[in-house]
């Protein structure tokens, strides 16, 4: 699905990525932890192609194409999708107007013939029945005025009606109460079909009580310091990032 | 080079295409020898000719205005032609199908072929080509409704008391500059009478444009709208692509008797320039409207052309209880220059204006507000709400807003707000991460953010308004 190597990255002349390696196969979930400024977010960005993160060194395969040479838009149709971290709000156009737009281009783009506006409509209520969010929230500015938590599940129905094959999801869980996460999480879930695969970045294990990854990577200084399995969240919960960063340098 | 033409107009600016119509052009130059002979060619009575040169001696004596927010070069008054009619002006055409196929082909490109028209839903349309206009339809229908809608040269003809009443009653031939110009030599436009308690039939249509190299246009609009009338007009224009700049200085007065409503929509795109601000209309128009008693005047525009515009569509709330309403977009995009807002002159009691003004910039463009709102001392009771928005769209464009507030009764109630918004990277780029490209993201913020407006445009303006944003806009980010 997904093939990353040795990945340098810069920001405003700044390296941040030194030199990532991770392999993701489909249908696989890989949870991503580590410090605050560790480059988290950044990998994300630099694998959406947004602009002012400059690759300087390394590969990335996404099914088979050079990732790396797609522009930001055609990386999206190709089925990779950034949940993030803070969503941004587009005053003024409707997030039904935005949903559409979207899904009729992604539709458009794997040849399925187009929806129209009432089927359409059906599909975004269920959505957000999904995300338990209120259908009021459809006829809003997308994300304008939006709380923390709506954003984020506003995240997930952005995930949901655009069926990527490749889901990043940064750190959808924080700033979530339990009630929310456990929505959150049954969302995911429901995505989950074998051949979806997905990047959880976190800071928290509790997420990973309700979606179990396969492989938990560590990130330190721009590069992967630590990768196991389940119990490596466990264990990065008990005792924090600080052992690891040591080893690290 | 046709094709070169096609090309250009295909990429870039959709209505920028010429026709080849032999034309009877008067020599550049202004003089009143030319006043005589626009006045006599029209066959006009003679208390007209009088007003035009009373007009024009005026405007000698008066100087370019700058105070606007604009720039430019001085613009050679004797360079440019004041006439110029599509042949056969002696025998007009009778009905439609007598016009010049060639005309009517250029209507088809602008997307109004005239035979279609009266097919389609309720819209007449009164088309200026360049100066004369050429033909109107529904005319008969708006008849048996009691409405005159013709240009206004024949309504010098068949009812020029009823012209001779109302016109300079709003815009006085010696307003100011490019009013006095037009006043002197006007070539055509459109007259409008709706008769006491009628609603007009359909909405009534207007396109103009200006084909005819270094040819001014001034067309000339006087809407009546009689006691407990109603109507709602809508202009629309476009104008080639040429290197050297075009004026156009058109005059349009409204005239809305005791509880009369009047609704004036522009969608404007005339053209701006090229990339480089290379050629371009300039678009300095005077309009105004006079509200007696409950009367309800309202004018909507969607500003996408020209390279430079200056026009204040305005509102004297002369009776108690009239209303005066602006809803205005304004883009200016490359090197395009907008200096527009509006005038709400408050004199009656309980008289009340809303000023809804959006404005966007792009590229090197430059977008001014500049609105009056004043309360005179019989405006007792009044209330005015001003919002200009402005969004910028990268970061070499510019917005600015003047308002300017003159209240002389302690009871009238004003109230302004503004916002500046940019559009940002991280809204682009959430677009661009949700497969949508730049010009579709765009154009869909910027849409969004004129929804107010188009909401007051009829429907199927509001279409044509959204393309021609996205038009207008393409290649102006990045
Ligand atoms: N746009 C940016 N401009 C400057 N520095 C940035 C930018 N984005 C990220 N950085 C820097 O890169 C480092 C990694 O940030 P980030 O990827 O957001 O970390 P994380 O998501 O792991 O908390 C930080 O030191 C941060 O300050
Ligand atoms: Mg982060």
């Amino acid at each position: 699905m997904l093939s990353i190597k040795n990945l340098h990255a810069t920001v405003e002349g700044e390296e941040i990525l030194r030199g990532i390696n991770l392999e993701i196969g489909p249908g696989e979930v890989h949870a991503i932890m580590g410090p605050n400024g560790s480059g988290k977010s950044t990998l994300g960005h630099v694998l959406t192609g947004r602009e002012g993160y400059e690759v300087t060194a390394g590969e990335v395969t996404f099914m088979g194409q050079d990732l790396l040479a797609l522009a930001p838009e055609e990386r999206a149709l190709a089925g990779l999708l950034l949940a993030f971290q803070y969503p941004v709000e587009i005053p003024g156009v409707s997030n039904m107007e935005f949903l559409k737009t979207a899904v009729d281009g992604i539709r458009k783009y794997r040849k399925l013939e187009a929806l129209d506006s009432v089927s359409f409509m059906k599909l975004a209520r269920e959505v957000c029945k999904r995300v338990d969010l209120d259908q009021n929230f459809l006829k809003r500015g997308v994300n304008e005025g939006f709380s923390g938590g709506e954003k984020k599940r506003n995240e997930l129905m952005q995930m949901m009606l655009l069926e990527p094959h490749l889901a990043i999801l940064d750190e959808t869980d924080s700033g979530l109460d339990i009630d929310a996460l456990q929505v959150v999480a049954a969302g995911i879930n429901s995505m989950r079909d074998g051949k979806r695969s997905f990047v959880m970045i976190t800071h928290y294990q509790r997420l990973l009580n309700f979606i179990e990854p396969d492989h938990v990577h560590v990130l330190g200084g721009g590069r992967i310091v630590r990768s196991g399995d389940k119990s490596l969240a466990l264990e990065l919960e008990d005792k924090g990032y600080g052992w690891l960063e040591s080893e690290a340098v | 080079m046709s094709e070169q033409i096609d090309d250009l107009i295909k990429s870039h600016y959709a209505a920028g295409f010429v026709t080849d119509i032999e034309s009877d052009t008067l020599p550049p130059g202004l003089n009143e020898d030319v006043i005589r002979f626009i006045s006599a060619k029209k066959n006009e009575p003679e208390w007209m000719l009088e007003w035009r040169l009373k007009a024009y001696h005026a405007w000698l004596e008066m100087v370019e205005p700058h105070w606007a927010h604009v720039s430019y070069p001085d613009i050679d008054f004797n360079a440019m032609s004041y006439f110029s009619a599509p042949k056969r002006d002696e025998d007009r055409p009778q009905s439609l199908d007598e016009v010049d196929p060639k005309l009517r082909e250029t209507y088809d490109k602008l997307g109004i072929p005239l035979h279609e028209q009266e097919m389609l839903a309720g819209v007449a349309v009164d088309a200026v080509f360049d100066s004369v206009s050429v033909g109107t339809t529904f005319r008969k229908k708006l008849y048996e409704a009691g409405v005159i809608f013709c240009s206004i040269s024949e309504a010098l003809q068949d009812y020029p008391e009823l012209v001779r009443q109302h016109l300079g009653t709003v815009v006085p031939q010696k307003d100011n500059y490019y009013a006095a110009l037009n006043s002197a030599v006007f070539s055509d436009g459109s007259f409008v009478y709706i008769p006491k308690g009628v609603k007009c039939p359909m909405e009534l249509s207007t396109y103009f444009r200006i084909n005819e190299a270094k040819t001014g246009q001034f067309e000339r609009t006087l809407i009546v709208a009689d006691e407990g009338s109603e109507v709602s007009y809508l202009e629309g224009c476009t104008a080639p692509m040429r290197d050297e700049n075009q004026l156009h200085a058109a005059v349009v007065e409204l005239v809305a008797l005791d509880n009369a409503k009047i609704k004036y929509s522009t969608v404007q795109n005339w053209y701006p320039g090229d990339e480089e601000g290379k050629g371009g209309i300039y678009n300095f128009v005077t309009k105004r409207g006079l509200a007696h008693t409950n009367a309800h005047i309202s004018w909507t525009q969607v500003e996408t052309g020209s390279a430079i515009t200056m026009k204040y569509p305005s509102c004297i709330l002369k009776g108690d209880n009239s209303i005066g309403e602006f809803y205005s977009v304004a883009l200016s995009s490359n090197f395009q220059q907008a200096d527009t807002g509006t005038k709400m002159i408050h004199l009656g009691k309980n008289t009340r204006s809303t000023i809804i003004s959006k404005g966007i910039a792009a590229g090197h463009g430059s977008n001014t507000y500049r609105g009056l709102v004043r309360m005179n001392p019989g405006a007792t009771g009044a209330r005015n709400y001003t919002r200009c928005d402005s969004l910028l769209i990268g970061d070499q464009c510019g917005a600015h807003t003047f308002p300017y507030i003159e209240s002389k009764n302690p009871t009238a109630i004003i109230e302004h707000e503004a916002s500046t918004s940019t559009v940002s990277d991280e809204q682009l780029f959430l677009c661009l991460q949700r497969g949508i490209s730049e010009e579709k993201a765009v154009s869909m913020i910027v849409n969004g953010f004129c929804k107010e407006v188009f909401r007051e445009l009829p429907m199927e303006f509001a279409v044509e308004a959204g393309k021609l944003l996205e038009v207008s806009l393409e290649g102006a980010v990045g």
